[in-house]
């Protein structure tokens, strides 16, 4: 650091408390406008007497569905998670490790990229009609088979990439004192892959916590995801702003979670799955 | 590459497979092409099962007409454009300020990567809050500086440039991410000689740090340039592609001729056109950041 540079870290500090400040006051306001009363949300009151009067409605109330919301969004989150990280895990280590002919590495890793990037509302419009003939529309099933195909493709190429970081070395070792293929996948390769592993999976599961395109299409009343009730709560001839906020406030709850217990882990998914 | 000299277990192989591609094929592959069988037919369903009439290339020569799409792309244009340019680049300055400070870097990342992790709906009812006409934050804090309250999400010269910035406000911070991880993996002997010669801040910055950071910078902006065509969840709840089709972006087109006006056969006709479009643009990204971006 140059000399100017010293003196300058107090406007550095400055700035970033700044912006800091701009990222959190909206995040504040939401939480804020989940303890006011129906009144005072109205008024935009900046000081107010906090009531728990929304939550106990989105909590408690007869006609709230919250609690089945969020069993919703943790059965499918969990589901897709799971799945995901056996196809992931598997299919990095055959890309990576088991000499897979090229033309199949590269249609595997072309289709991640593609179907990691478009629109996830032009899959849905693929798998609407053929759901309802089946009869997958409005399930468990359909739900999680859609969220594992919008996000496999990022944890293929995720895990490909921590595959290759694993020391070759140890595998040669492992199969001339005679080691199968699956020993050494769970033996081996697991153990030394999990940071990637838990990367992967803290992002699939948010990612999938978040996701709202496709549960929006996909499920009725019964199988609705936390996203879909915000949005309901938004969009009907009265817009519930009390409801809506104190859902939303709850919806935070994963992200705070996983920010303050895995972070490190959130930033190597992250960094990894866009520049590697 | 393989462990040399030892045989390739091709059971294995195709069994560790067979999960990934299995999912490839029933859930991109075949929708893809039943979603291109569906688009020369026009569909209705009939007591629960689809009835499809064959009409050619009717639906691909209506998209070219078709306003609203036009409208759609437009606005995806601008929003990707002036939305992705304004991210990276405030992204870079936040980025150098936190590679330039010792103490706090952990606290202000912890803070800068919040809105990347919650859902997109939530960011869509933050700001319906904050920008709302009678109680919003923001015209309550333009009302303290003495401005007339502005109808943000209604009106149709605010509307787009709105959603923009609710966009920067989510996306910044990523790409923020991804250039720290740049920052932090510049080697710092070229900066030191910089400095050793003299160089100043913005010398540095000019001479050094921005053409060392050029291929994380290309690389950062393409990525969030294709991600945010699939723009969706905020709009959904923000504006609904209003007022007019002020905001109406691809997915939203999409959604509404498909989901609300039922139109399968032509919205069919819109995703595959659109899918099709944005795949090229993502194999001109990669190329064009094979050339000029960064292989880390």
């Amino acid at each position: 650091m140059n000399p100017w540079e010293k003196r300058a870290v107090p406007a550095f500090h400055l700035g970033l408390l700044l912006v800091a400040a701009l990222v959190l006051i909206p995040f504040v306001w939401i939480i804020a406008a989940a303890f006011k009363s129906q009144i005072s949300l109205l008024l935009g009151e900046v000081f107010f007497t906090p009531t728990l009067a929304s939550f106990r409605e989105v909590l408690f109330s007869r006609s709230t569905e919250f609690m089945s919301n969020t069993f919703n969004s943790l059965v499918v989150a969990a589901g897709s998670t799971l799945v995901i990280l056996v196809a992931a895990t598997l299919g990095g280590y055959a890309i990576e490790r088991l000499g897979t002919p090229r033309w199949a590495v590269h249609t595997m890793l072309g289709w991640a990229v593609v179907f990691h990037m478009v629109p996830p509302i032009t899959l849905v419009a693929a798998w609407f009609p053929l759901y309802r003939e089946i009869g997958l529309d409005n399930t468990y099933l359909g739900l999680v088979l859609a969220h594992v195909a919008v996000h496999l493709p990022m944890a293929l190429w995720l895990m490909t990439n921590f595959v290759r970081d694993v020391p070759i070395e140890l595998e040669e070792a492992a199969r001339i004192d005679g080691c199968s293929t699956p020993f050494l996948i769970w033996r081996i390769v697991v153990p030394l892959v999990a940071p990637g592993l838990a990367a992967t999976a803290i992002l699939m599961f948010i990612f999938s916590w978040n996701e709202f395109a496709v549960a929006l299409n996909l499920t009725a009343k019964q199988t609705a995801t936390i996203p879909v009730a915000i949005a309901k709560f938004a969009q009907g001839y009265e817009i519930k702003y009390g409801e809506m906020a104190a859902t939303a406030a709850l919806s935070l709850v994963p992200a705070l979670a996983f920010l303050l217990f895995g972070q490190r882990y959130i930033v190597k998914g992250l960094t990894a799955g866009a520049v590697k | 590459m393989t462990a040399q000299g030892i045989q390739i277990d091709r059971k294995w192989r195709a069994i560790a497979l067979t999960p990934a591609a299995v999912i490839f094929v029933a859930m991109s592959l075949l929708p893809v092409l039943n979603l291109m069988a569906m688009s020369v037919h026009e569909i209705k369903w009939v007591a629960g099962h689809s009835v499809w009439s064959y009409v050619g290339f009717t639906h691909y020569r209506r998209l070219a007409e078709d306003e609203l799409l036009q409208a759609g792309i437009g606005n995806t244009a601008i929003f990707a454009v002036v939305g992705v340019t304004i991210q990276v680049v405030l992204g870079f300055f936040l980025a150098w300020a936190v590679s330039r400070i010792r103490s706090g870097r952990t606290l202000y990342r912890t803070i800068f990567i919040l809105p990347i992790l919650v859902p997109g709906i939530l960011i869509g009812a933050v700001w319906k809050l904050m920008l709302n006409f009678d109680f919003g934050l923001v015209n309550g804090a333009i009302g303290l500086l003495g401005l007339h309250p502005v109808d943000w999400l209604g009106t149709r010269a605010w509307a787009l440039p709105s959603v923009i910035l609710v966009d920067i406000w989510h996306w910044t911070p990523f790409c923020f991410l991804l250039l720290l991880a740049g920052f932090e993996s510049l080697p710092q002997d070229v900066q030191e000689a910089a400095r050793i010669d003299g160089a100043g801040t913005w010398t540095e910055l000019r001479y050094v740090l921005i053409p060392m950071m050029m291929p994380v910078i290309v690389v950062t902006f393409l990525f969030r340039f294709v991600t945010s065509l699939k723009v969706f969840d905020e709009i959904y709840l923000l504006t609904g592609g209003g007022p007019g089709s002020a905001t109406e972006v691809l997915s939203y087109t999409i959604y509404r001729t498909f989901f609300t006006q039922d139109r399968m056969g032509y919205g069919a006709a819109m995703s595959i056109a659109v899918l099709f479009g944005i795949s090229l643009l993502i194999v001109g990204s990669l190329a064009a950041s094979r050339r000029y971006g960064a292989r880390a």
